[in-house]
């Protein structure tokens, strides 16, 4: 009979733990650590394939000069404005539509049935392709499309002219505000409730029998706590906003119309990345998302950190009910 | 959590009159009820407009479906442009095999940082965690000169391969160890004489299959509606993926595709992920929540 206890200390499991992290750190090595660094080493040449392919111009070291001329030359600037102004137009209903919902769905006093059916519904549109979303919003709002055809049967809209919304600024960028929004309120809802069901029940009871009013209780109570993860909310939106590509360049063809309008940097990046044209370009652009990204994910990491909690509130309202 | 709030839902008897409740709880039905509809119309016409003729999807609007639907997935199959069998094919290879091999060694690299101590175990969680938020855009030009270089352009490979190592995977899997995962369990599988790598496919993948299959699902659909990498990697007609393909359609002209047809090519790449939907929904919120309350 061998003892378990006294062999286990011949056997070495650590090494376990290394062998069982090969697969991970050999793939993530290969197939993204590796192109990482090899994008940021191209944003400083030149490089690119003349001659349908046949010559190959460079790689020429250049240093900065594939930066400078993205914020020179091309319109890196208005494209980053655009992928902004997108996100935000989409993002700001989507944060006020996804609280409102949180608050009712984890609400004690309402009690409203048929979540699941609801909430089933409205995360639905996340889980869409993209790509085919926005292919669908593009028929539904052509100039013969459904909306239109409804617009003209209720009499809004003549019949010879119809709303030609991608050929408008604020139609284009407000349809794809529109499919940014359908896509992403049901999942900031969800993520909203837990944080809400996170706080301890205790703090909203006691406010109630205090007397205080919904409203109130939203304002006071629920908002504050609720802030660490309404600031993760906003900025893993910013990030994905950041990337912005799928729905505004299925639903353009690429173009950005009107007039560039709509483009967005990664759109811009997924020109640059046809062999014609220099690659440097593309990785100068990659490199300024990247810093963008490790910027907004230092401030989620601080953020989540920085977790005041449900401690602090007590105390407040602990010290506030002293005083009365 | 949910367990928790319904310990909480005992009647709330409240002070103020029951009216102002049964208002706030009508105001509240209208509002679910709008974005139900602003949710749902979009397919709603989408499947409409499926089963109408070209001429009548023209003529104008309907709410009533027509009898054309099975005339148009005829004619969208006979289209040599629109290769949606193959698509189809490649859609659900690549993403069966990205949400297996990601829930796998995902779940492999968890058991790894959560079960045993080694000394590089801090740096190698600190750097999963680091680079978890690097999006796959800004590799894309060394990602396309790699495959290149390697002879995988214009393959399926690049678009599962790298499924094995997501660190989003990764750090889901090891907050579910937190909370599901006794040590003692492993280390009564040791005194039973089971190799390390045995214990983890026989006893921790079964423990981890809620976690499992919530990924599964996720990395499913994550990598059945990708387009960014799939566009740039993928070049011949018999490769391309569903999204490809949809891409292709609205840069086509209406000769090639009668609206009728492009109203069932839409439905033919979204309707089976619907369905989906409508079977795992309640696990599928779930599991986003599951993920969201912690960190």
């Amino acid at each position: 009979m061998q003892n378990p206890k006294k062999s286990k200390k011949f056997v070495n499991y650590s090494k376990w733990g290394y062998i069982f992290l090969i697969p991970f750190f050999v793939t993530y090595t290969i197939f993204s650590l590796i192109p990482l660094l090899s994008t940021f080493y191209y944003s400083f040449f030149e490089l690119y394939w003349a001659n349908g392919g046949l010559s190959k111009v460079g790689p020429n070291f250049v240093g900065l000069k594939n930066f400078f001329k993205l914020f020179t030359e091309s319109e890196f600037l208005k494209y980053f404005g655009n992928t902004m102004i997108l996100w935000i137009i989409g993002f700001i209903p989507q944060i006020l539509i996804s609280l409102l919902l949180a608050a009712l769905f984890t609400s004690n006093r309402l009690r409203l049935k048929r979540q699941g059916f609801f909430k089933s519904v409205i995360y639905m549109p996340n889980l869409i392709m993209a790509s085919a979303f926005a292919m669908l919003f593009f028929t539904l709002f052509s100039p013969d499309g459904p909306v239109n055809q409804l617009l003209i049967q209720f009499g809004f809209v003549n019949a010879g002219d119809p709303i030609r919304f991608f050929s408008r600024i604020t139609g284009t960028r407000g349809i794809i505000a529109l499919m940014n929004f359908l896509m992403w309120f049901g999942n900031t809802t969800i993520m909203l409730m837990a944080g809400i069901m996170g706080i301890d029940q205790g703090l909203f009871e006691a406010a109630y029998v205090d007397g205080a009013k919904p409203i109130q209780v939203f304002k006071r109570i629920t908002l504050p706590l609720l802030m660490p993860i309404l600031s993760y909310v906003m900025i893993t939106s910013l990030i994905g906003g950041i990337q912005m590509f799928d729905v505004p360049q299925i639903l353009t063809s690429g173009s950005g119309s009107p007039n560039n309008t709509s483009k967005t940097v990664v759109m811009l990046l997924n020109s640059k990345l046809s062999p014609s044209l220099n690659y440097g370009d593309g990785g100068a652009i990659s490199v300024i998302l990247f810093m963008l990204t490790a910027l907004c994910s230092v401030v989620v990491y601080r953020s989540m950190m920085n977790k005041t909690g449900n401690d602090e509130v007590k105390k407040k309202i602990r010290e506030e009910q002293r005083r009365k | 959590m949910m367990d928790n709030r319904k310990a909480n839902t005992k009647p709330n008897k409240s002070k103020r009159g029951v009216g102002g409740v049964v208002t706030s709880r009508i105001l509240s039905y209208i509002l679910l009820i709008f974005l139900t509809i602003i949710c749902l119309f979009p397919f709603y016409i989408l499947i409409v407009n499926a089963s109408r003729s070209h001429v009548q999807i023209t003529a104008g609007f309907s709410l009533i479906p027509g009898k054309n639907l099975f005339q148009n997935i005829k004619d969208v199959l006979k289209n040599s442009t629109f290769t949606i069998g193959s698509g189809m094919r490649n859609s659900l290879l690549i993403a069966t095999l990205s949400a297996v091999l990601t829930t796998y060694f995902s779940t492999l690299t968890a058991y790894a940082i959560h079960m045993y101590d080694f000394k590089l175990k801090k740096y190698a969680f600190t750097f999963i965690m680091f680079v978890m938020m690097v999006p796959a855009q800004v590799s894309a030009l060394g990602f396309l000169d790699l495959i290149d270089k390697i002879g995988m352009r214009n393959t399926l490979y690049p678009l599962f391969l790298p499924a094995i190592a997501s660190p989003v995977t990764f750090f889901f899997m090891k907050q579910y160890m937190e909370s599901v995962l006794p040590t003692e369990i492993v280390e009564a599988a040791r005194a039973d004489g089971s190799s390390e790598f045995r214990t983890f496919n026989t006893i921790i993948l079964p423990i981890m299959k809620p976690a499992i299959s919530v990924q599964a699902i996720f990395s499913f659909v994550g990598s059945w509606n990708n387009y960014f990498i799939p566009a740039l990697v993928i070049s011949s007609q018999n490769k391309k993926t569903v999204p490809i393909l949809m891409a292709g359609l609205r840069s086509a002209s209406y000769q090639n595709f009668s609206l009728a047809q492009q109203y069932v090519a839409i439905c033919m790449a979204i309707i089976p992920l619907i369905i989906m939907y409508f079977i795992l929904s309640r696990y599928i919120i779930a599991g986003v929540t599951l993920g969201s309350v912690k960190g």
